[in-house]
């Protein structure tokens, strides 16, 4: 059971470790840098933190085990070809540059080493030497299907889950906002788009279930049952019984917009979601944080709150700030508010760890 | 040789200290540098070699105005100074 947690905020990464009886900061790196996103690769016990310099631009840092934190390389893009007329889906110009590390996920068991680092405006990279050197994924960054791609809340695409596939480390699928859902079978050579089923709430027929605009806020997939996965979307709850070839919305009260999703490691009719009123207002229902817990696939949730605030609540959890570890007992999630709760009884009661964190982007146990 | 100078906020993260190289413009001047103390580049331009958005660069107390190819030109004795673009107060 895992009994760290690395809490990547806006001014700094935060250890959070379990004591006697609670949980509680025990240190703090990079204080007053963007930490975006970090990453425990339980593979070999590396660390990796994904920061963002306002001025000074994307960078990533290593802890070996047992080790200190030292820079290494970021994910680059490769030259613009002079004269290119490259544009997003909104008709505008795409800056080949890696403006945010938005995913970072290890490679299968069976490749050691291996990393993917999912980008905004786009790029999906892979490192084979433990993020010394990264390689774009060309293949689908020339998918014709790209110039469709939309910036989300961001203003530029990107993405921001990977999930490569237990069954074959060559299988992996992504999710982008907004570009909907993608999958490889050879590793990366060949690309499909894999998110039909989902839809906007609005617009016109042909563009409103359009796959390749579609906004998958988070995609997670049952690591015991990898046929099944869940999207936190836009519009709704989405799940898929059949390696996401087909989806399937569902509805959660009180709301079905959220932007996390955390799926049971071995139960796939279990997930959690922390949701808010939709997307122009984007804060809990009422003021009152809750967490939803599905454990019949949707049919019907739970509405969890012990141990959150009940009024007054304006805290909003980003994608990768509600995680769960590798029992699925323990969960913890961050907010923009600076709260930090854990549940060690699948959300069954919440206890606080910190409410005067900097908003947090991103909540990982190690 | 032109003498290059770094704000203080890059030596939190990169070794920066005043440099002098040869150029006859300022992406001559900065490729030198940058040969030396390679991490240093990248704080600088961004992944097409452009200056960073909120990066700037002073030659001779002069802004330079090609922020994309970096063609402003540079004198045997010029000062050069790569500074953060402030606005706001």
């Amino acid at each position: 059971m895992s009994e760290a947690i690395l809490v990547s905020t806006r001014k700094g990464l935060f250890e959070v470790g379990k004591g006697k009886s609670e949980w509680a900061v025990k240190d703090a790196v990079f204080l007053g840098d963007n930490v975006t996103l970090a990453l425990h690769d339980p593979r070999d016990g590396t660390d990796y933190a994904a920061l963002n310099h306002g001025h000074f631009g994307v960078k990533l840092h290593r802890r070996n085990k047992g080790g200190a934190w030292t820079e290494i390389a970021a994910p680059a893009y490769p030259p613009k070809p002079e004269g290119l007329n490259d544009l997003d889906g909104w008709g505008r110009p795409v800056k080949w540059t890696t403006q945010m590390i938005w995913a970072l996920e290890p490679g299968g068991a069976d490749e050691p080493g291996t990393l993917w680092a999912g980008t905004m405006p786009g790029g999906l990279f892979r490192s084979r030497d433990r993020g010394e050197s990264w390689d774009m994924i060309r293949p689908l960054w020339d998918m014709p299907e790209r110039n469709k791609w939309l910036g989300g809340g961001a203003d530029i695409p990107g993405i921001h889950s990977i999930c490569v596939d237990p069954r074959s480390s060559r299988t992996v699928r992504v999710g982008i906002s907004c570009g909907g859902v993608w999958v490889t079978h050879d590793g990366g050579e060949s690309w499909a788009q894999s998110a039909h089923g989902m839809r906007f709430d609005d617009g016109p027929a042909g563009v409103a279930d359009d796959p390749h605009t579609q906004d998958p806020h988070m995609m997670v997939q049952c690591p015991a049952v990898p046929e099944r996965f869940w999207v936190q979307h836009h519009c709704g709850i989405w799940r898929s019984a059949d390696n996401a070839k087909s989806w399937q919305e569902v509805k959660a009260r009180p709301s079905s917009f959220g932007f996390g999703v955390v799926v049971h490691p071995k139960d796939p009719d279990t997930a959690w979601f922390v949701p808010g009123i939709k997307d122009e207002k984007r804060y809990p229902v009422d003021g009152k944080l809750v967490v939803t817990r599905t454990r019949d696939g949707g049919r019907s949730f739970d509405v969890l709150d012990k141990g959150l605030p009940g009024s007054h609540a304006y805290d909003i959890v980003f994608r990768h700030a509600l995680a769960g570890d590798e029992t699925g007992d323990r969960l913890a999630f961050g907010s923009t508010t600076g709260n930090l709760w854990i549940s060690e009884d699948q959300g069954d009661s919440w206890q606080t760890v910190s409410s005067t964190l900097p908003p947090v982007h991103a909540v990982r146990f190690a | 040789m032109a003498k290059v100078f770094f704000t203080a906020n890059l030596r939190r993260h990169v070794d920066c200290g005043a440099m002098e190289a040869e150029g006859v413009t300022v992406g001559d001047v900065l490729s030198r540098v940058f040969a030396i103390q390679d991490r240093l580049g990248a704080y600088v331009l961004d992944d097409q070699g452009a200056l960073r958005k909120h990066m700037t660069i002073l030659v001779d107390g002069q802004r330079v105005r090609d922020i994309e190819r970096l063609t402003d030109p540079v004198r045997p004795n010029s000062e050069v100074w790569v500074m953060q673009a402030l606005s706001g107060g």
